[in-house]
Order: structure tokens, then C-alpha cells, then sequence
């Protein structure tokens, strides 16, 4: 179980989230909804170290995170994946990977991530940044998975990327959690991509969650009225 | 996204004809036999997966990459026999992905220096804020819904503005061919209204023509789509048409 409690975060003097509180399960995908400069991205730097904690807890199965550094957070099982992708453009599509796999000490691509994202194995001797948008979008998850994580956190995943790859990855992502009993938080601002895989809806609204709902009952009308202000 | 798209009147008379255009890099072809005709009025979208080829459309257009062979007709100039200045002061405005603007100037300034008389040495030596320029920068500055912002630095707008703002860039050129790759990549749901209307209504009098890949966006803007892939036309014809086009699904929508 992932724990977030009364979070609290931002940048110099501005508070940007407050009492954030988020419990995911093993195997659960939850969506954080929100429209550009709601907190999103501050929420997801905050859980992985980037931004450093003003108040409250981030804990994985009782383990408190909130004092570590980003990497050791990283072999304690939270992976990110950061909008724009930020993968290494200077290096091959399986350097990328392996930096990666660093983190565990391991020194072979696991199959099953190769399975997951066929256009990486063909393109495993290409740099990264001759990779298409989509193709670098796999390949950042790829390397996020290669830490073996038990929580993955993707921000704005979907961002102009040509939508047959938009359903690869909405496929690879509902495979891969259970194969590893993955948690997945994903922040979108689009709609279409987060009902096809989560199971839980929230939408952030200048750093509070101010939405909650569950897939069987959730309210597209809803969380459109906060996306579109 | 709301709203159908605006409809536009054809004409016989394309403004922009593309013929038998082909580029090649290194015996690569990034654009083979492509003929693309685009009206007045018309807002043309160009999908397609990535490295078909679209980017590289706009590239020729604007001269920044030169045919190996074929035409691009723009009302009576050739432009494969132009240079990228000349392309522009023919009438073709083009935006990139990323905004590029003068991010320490004001909304205003920057709409200010892009009026075509400071152009040349002299006229940007000459050039006066006269009553004239001041009057084109604020119809502008209210068609992309910065009125209000008009002595903003543009560095403290947002992603959308900036985005916004370099197409009112353009506008201030009065261009009669408007390219623009991308332009709702990072922008909120209520900014892609937005510029959908925004480009509905500055298609008129004019040829728009987009590269998008956020299908929401391009049902609510495109009077025609052309979907590209390996640097040939796949399919063309209204997004209902293209949608359920096996082949655009196979390549492109997914399944």
C-alpha cells in the first residue's frame, strides 16, 4: 500500500499542495485529473523527492519516505516517469533501459519488458533521441520499470503522442501491473486516456483533491467541468 | 470539445498546389509524389504516425528544406524557386512546436515588431508606433484573447498565451497561408477551445494548415483531413471518412 498523508508542498514562498491524502493498493491505477498549474506535477516531484517535503507523509507498506533522497525512494520501489520524458538523447534506446536497471543491480533487460514494448528490442541500438515521441514515451516507461518498482508515477503520459501508441501504452500499462502487482498514478488533463485504465478517479484543483470517485461510478461530466474552467 | 467545424466555400482555384513534390535525404524519401491541394477558407489538418513526413511538408512550403523535385504553387508564386524571406513576404506565416517569442518584451511589443513595415533595415530604423500599428495590435491582441495583457511581459503568460500569442505574431503579417505543427501540445482543455475558434475564425480569408495529433482537436477544426504515412497520402477526405479508413487505423488510430 502506498500512503500519502496531509501532504503539503511548493516552491519558495508559495504553497502549491496542501493536505494532499492518497492510499493506493497493489494493483490499483488512480488518475489525478487537473488542469495545467493545479499541482500535478509539484504533487508527483514531491513523491519522488524532487521537491522536498513541508509537511506530512509519503510511506510504502509502513516504510516512511518522506526524509530520503529521490534515489533512495527509487530502491524502495517509486518510479517516475516526468512529462516530457526526459529520457537521455545521447544514448542508445538500451543505455536508456540500463540506467535503469542500475538501480537494482541488475544487469540484464528483463524479457517482459521488451515483450511489453516491442519497438524498443528493434530499436535497442538507436539513440534515444531519434526516437519518435511515442517511441520515447515506451522507452521512459521501460526505464522506470527497470528499477522493478512497486509504485509508478507517470505525469501527462499521452502528451503529443499519435493515438495508436496512446492505446499501446493504455494496454501495456493494464498488463504490467498485474504481472507485478504494480500501483500506477497517472495525471492527465485529458479524459479519454484515464478512463480506459484507472480504476479511481481524482480531480486536484490549486492543490487540494476535490474529486473522488471510483470507475463504476464516476462522472466524466464532472471532472470536465474542473478540467475545462 | 464542442462545435463543428466552420464551413468554407470552395473554389476552383487552390491557393496552395502541391505536385509531384518529392524530397529525398541521403536516397531516403521523406516526401514521395505528394500532390496536396489547399483552398481559401479551408482549414486543412495533416496527420499521420511520426516520420511521415509532415513536418517535412511544412518545411518545403516554407523553404526551409528545398524539393528534389516537384512544384508548390502558392496563388502565381513557385515557391521551390523562393527563399525562406521571400516565402514569407509572399503571404505564408508558419509556427513551430515550441512558442518562440521575445520572452523580456510585452504582449504588445511583441505584436508590435512583428508588423511588416519594420522589415527591412530602413523601415525598422523609421518605424513609428503610429496610430495605425497601435489599432492593428489591439484587433489582434483581442482575437487571441490577450486584450487583457497587453503590457504583460510575455514570459509571465501562460503555455497557452505564449502559444496564442505567437500566432497573433503572424496574424500581424496578415499572412494568406497560416502553418502551424502542433499548436495544442501542453494546453489545457478550455485553451484548445479556444484556439479552435481561433483558427476557425482566422481561416476566414485565408488557408490554414495544421498538424495535430489530438483527434478531439482536429474534429472540432478540420474541414478536410490529409493523413500522410511513409511520405505518401494515405487517405484524405472529412475526419468521419479518414476515422473509419482501415488503413488510417491500422497505421495510425490503433485498434
Amino acid at each position: 500500500m502506498f500512503n500519502v498523508v496531509n501532504l503539503a508542498s511548493g516552491y519558495g514562498q508559495s504553497a502549491v499542495i496542501h493536505d494532499i491524502n492518497l492510499s493506493v493498493a497493489k494493483e490499483e491505477i488512480v488518475a489525478v485529473m487537473g488542469r495545467n498549474g493545479m499541482g500535478k506535477t509539484t504533487l508527483f516531484k514531491t513523491l519522488m523527492g524532487i521537491l522536498p517535503v513541508r509537511g506530512g507523509s509519503i510511506s510504502i507498506d509502513g516504510v516512511e519516505l518522506g526524509a530520503m533522497e529521490s534515489h533512495q525512494r527509487v530502491e524502495r520501489g517509486v518510479a517516475y516517469v516526468p512529462q516530457g520524458r526526459m529520457i537521455f538523447p545521447g544514448m542508445t534506446v538500451l543505455e536508456n533501459i540500463q540506467t535503469g536497471l542500475s538501480a537494482q543491480a541488475r544487469g540484464k533487460v528483463p524479457d517482459e519488458l521488451y515483450a511489453l514494448f516491442p519497438v524498443l528490442y528493434d530499436m535497442r541500438g538507436r539513440k534515444g533521441g531519434n526516437l519518435s515521441g511515442g517511441q520515447q514515451q515506451q522507452l521512459a516507461i521501460a526505464r522506470a520499470l527497470a528499477t522493478n518498482p512497486r509504485v509508478l508515477l507517470l505525469d501527462e503520459p499521452t502528451e503529443g503522442i499519435q493515438p495508436s501508441i496512446i492505446k499501446d501504452i493504455a494496454r501495456s500499462l493494464k498488463e504490467i501491473r498485474k504481472i507485478r502487482a504494480l500501483t500506477i498514478i497517472v495525471s492527465e488533463q485529458v479524459l479519454s486516456f484515464t478512463l480506459e485504465i484507472a480504476d479511481r478517479f481524482l480531480v486536484i484543483d490549486k492543490g487540494r483533491f476535490v474529486y473522488e470517485d471510483t470507475r463504476a461510478n464516476v462522472d466524466a461530466p464532472t471532472i470536465s467541468k474542473y478540467l475545462s474552467v | 470539445m464542442s462545435g463543428a467545424p466552420i464551413g468554407f466555400e470552395s473554389t476552383d482555384h487552390p491557393v496552395l498546389a502541391i505536385e509531384d513534390l518529392t524530397v529525398s535525404f541521403d536516397g531516403f524519401k521523406a516526401v514521395d509524389g505528394l500532390n496536396l491541394y489547399v483552398q481559401r477558407n479551408e482549414v486543412r489538418v495533416v496527420i499521420g504516425p511520426n516520420g511521415a513526413g509532415k513536418t517535412t511538408v511544412l518545411d518545403l512550403i516554407c523553404g526551409k528544406t528545398h524539393a528534389t523535385s516537384g512544384s508548390i504553387r502558392f496563388n502565381q508564386h513557385e515557391l521551390t524557386k523562393m527563399s525562406e524571406h521571400e516565402i514569407v513576404r509572399a503571404g505564408v506565416g508558419r509556427k513551430f512546436q515550441t512558442p518562440s517569442i521575445y520572452e523580456n518584451l510585452s504582449v504588445f511589443e511583441n505584436l508590435e515588431m512583428s508588423f511588416p513595415r519594420g522589415r527591412k533595415v530602413l523601415g525598422a530604423l523609421l518605424f513609428k508606433r503610429s496610430p495605425d500599428v497601435v489599432e492593428r495590435v489591439e484587433t489582434v491582441a483581442a482575437e487571441i484573447f490577450l486584450q487583457e495583457h497587453l503590457y504583460t511581459q510575455a514570459d509571465l503568460l501562460s503555455h497557452g498565451q505564449k502559444q496564442w500569442l505567437e500566432i497573433g505574431m503572424l496574424l500581424m503579417q496578415e499572412p494568406e497561408l497560416l502553418m502551424l505543427d502542433e499548436p495544442v501540445a501542453g494546453m489545457s482543455v478550455s485553451e484548445r477551445e479556444k484556439t479552435a475558434q481561433l483558427l476557425g475564425r482566422i481561416s476566414q480569408g485565408r488557408s490554414v494548415v495544421v498538424i495535430e495529433h489530438d483527434m478531439e482537436f482536429v474534429k472540432s477544426i478540420a474541414h478536410k483531413v490529409t493523413v500522410l504515412h511513409q511520405g505518401k497520402i494515405l487517405a484524405e477526405g472529412s475526419m468521419e471518412k479518414v476515422q473509419n479508413d482501415p488503413k488510417v487505423i491500422d497505421v495510425y488510430l490503433g485498434h
